[in-house]
């Protein structure tokens, strides 16, 4: 009966460990800090710096995260703590019905609605912009990642004790206070895992954020800048990949590193889930 | 006491507020994608596959991108199926040890997690590998790697919900573990296990990522298992990018098409669900 599991393991050991040797080819040639430090891609010259990717990632993920964490907390706090039943239940379908739609769709949405925006937007304020940037990215993946983070915040609000509520409210608090001084509190925790996993969520996301982004490899200098995150990079790549010594191996590299820091978070979000008594996500 | 009054109010306001952002997010996603698929939409674009290559337009459909989709995504969702069902009941505490349990369930959650794209990523080396082509059974392969984890985990999650006096009661009149987990545990897991499927299925079937190198694309319909195969997914996302507006169309429709079997399989997974637990006790 073990066997079906095994193959579990082996097949996370597979993927790790294949995309390390595919990987390793560049390691061996160039160091890690130049790979990762540097902002000359090149893949002609032989030049792979990954720099100016993982800067497109973090900056994509953070303004996602910063658009999408007060609304959703927000949003759940009012679900959890004022909403009925009945609206409870109807937006938890609508939540359901918004983290099913697949990423191309959030993407030609993004084409179709968000980009011109972001443009008009751009424009009013006086800067040149296609519309396809930074900005375009982060607002797509903050809708993405809503519908994840509003389900586990609930999640975790559930936790807390019903008690914990009734003694604050018993003290005269508002409903508000209750919830910033009691529930917040001691949901410190369980939110920040929900949002650790909305963050690797969004880390990784590739087609959506691919299509509106803009993809040119530079260090975005403003939110009207173009930015080319990691996925896309990889996404983007594929097919000329073959015929260019080492490119296999950055591309690889860069996989390697997406499965590294969703791992990490996972892990972190794991225990911290596990110690206020929710096991796994 | 009235600025307490006013923070309550004020973080209500916000909180409504919040809420409709998000509602109206969904419903200007459903209108875009149905106002700008309706308007492509015509007979041809479900039956017919594309004349004259992506690059020159010329009308028909996305007919190969459709049974594309449901060739990947029904292969896909049987040969999870096959690994799921025994790994699921296999993680039970009468076949596994806690810890065991605990250290798959926890490889399981990486792996719910890891991008697509890594997916894709290693989909393709391996097929490299292999000596396979992009081709049906090269995105099949990934999409299934893709779904283990969903499958396995809601299934378990379902699993687990069946109440222990149940099974103790199927012991105590003398059978087998085995016997207690085909006629006991799984009846009563059933409506989870199809909603496990479907989920699985919806997420398999909207995935572009994973596919983009390990399935390929092509204007065919495949006729062997090893032959490049079309999705609308990707439908989607080659043919929104090019200049012309007939081929614009068929991404459009491509998107209609795609959120409707999405949209179709949450609600079939809800209607079943709900009608199967009848006979479940609780």
């Amino acid at each position: 009966m073990r066997f079906p599991l095994l193959f579990v393991h082996v097949l996370f050991l597979a993927i790790g460990v294949g995309l390390f040797l595919k990987a390793w080819p560049l390691l061996a040639e160039v160091p890690i800090g130049a790979i990762l430090g540097s902002e000359s891609w090149h893949p002609l010259r032989g030049d792979f710096g990954l720099y100016p990717f993982i800067m497109g990632t973090l900056a994509v993920t953070a303004l996602a995260m910063a658009i999408s964490i007060p609304v959703c907390l927000l949003s759940a706090v009012y679900l959890s703590e004022y909403a009925g039943t009945r609206i409870r239940e109807s937006v938890r379908l609508a939540v359901d019905i918004l983290a099913g739609i697949p990423s191309v769709i959030y993407g030609l949405c993004g084409i179709l609605v968000i980009v011109p925006l972001v443009r008009e937007l751009g424009e009013a304020i006086g800067i040149q912009t296609t519309g396809y940037s930074l900005l375009a990215g982060g607002i797509i993946l903050a809708i993405m990642v809503a519908p994840f983070i509003i389900a586990l915040t609930v999640e975790v609000f559930r936790t807390i004790p019903i008690e914990a509520r009734e003694s604050a409210l018993a003290l005269g608090t508002t409903r508000w206070e209750m919830v910033h001084h009691v529930l917040l509190r001691h949901a410190r925790r369980g939110v920040m895992a929900a949002v650790v996993l909305g963050f690797s969520r969004a880390f990784g996301e590739t087609m959506a954020v691919l299509m509106v982004v803009g993809n040119v490899p530079q260090v975005p200098g403003s939110l009207f800048d173009p930015a080319y995150p990691l996925p896309a990079l990889i996404a983007n790549n594929y097919g000329e990949m073959m015929s260019i010594p080492l490119y296999d191996a950055a591309l690889m590299l860069a996989a390697f590193i997406l499965l590294l820091v969703v791992s990490v978070f996972s892990l972190g979000a794991h225990f911290t889930l596990l110690r206020i008594g929710r096991f796994g996500v | 006491m009235g600025s307490r009054k006013f923070t309550e109010n004020l973080f209500k306001v916000l909180m409504l507020l919040s809420l409709v952002l998000i509602l109206s997010t969904l419903v200007g996603i459903m209108a875009v994608i149905v106002v700008k698929g309706w308007n492509a939409m015509s007979l041809s674009m479900l039956i017919e596959t594309p004349q004259g290559g992506y690059y020159l337009g010329q009308g028909g459909g996305v007919a190969n991108a459709i049974v594309g989709s449901l060739y990947l995504a029904f292969g896909a969702s049987i040969l999870a199926m096959l690994i799921s069902l025994p790994a699921a009941f296999a993680l039970q505490r009468e076949y596994t040890n806690r810890r065991f349990a605990d250290a798959t369930r926890f490889v399981l959650d990486i792996l719910w997690g890891t991008p697509s794209i890594v997916y894709g990523a290693f989909g393709f080396t391996l097929m490299v590998y292999l000596g396979l082509r992009a081709s049906l059974l090269g995105g099949i392969i990934v999409l299934t790697m893709l779904m283990l984890p969903i499958m396995i985990r809601s299934m378990e999650e379902v699993i687990r919900m069946v109440p222990p006096e149940l099974k103790e009661i199927a012991y105590a009149l003398g059978t087998t573990r085995l016997e207690t987990t085909f006629a006991v545990v799984f009846r009563q897991a059933l409506p989870g296990m199809i909603t496990a499927v479907l989920l699985a299925f919806g997420r398999g079937i909207g995935d572009a990522a994973s596919i983009l190198f390990t399935a390929g694309y092509t204007d065919e319909i495949p006729s062997s298992l090893l032959d490049p195969v079309a999705s609308l997914p990707l439908a989607v996302f080659f043919q929104v990018g090019t200049p012309i507006p007939e081929v614009q169309e068929r991404a459009y429709a491509a998107a209609l098409i795609l959120l409707a079997i999405v949209l179709l399989v949450n609600i079939a997974s809800r209607l079943l669900g709900r009608r199967f637990s009848k006979n479940i006790i609780r």
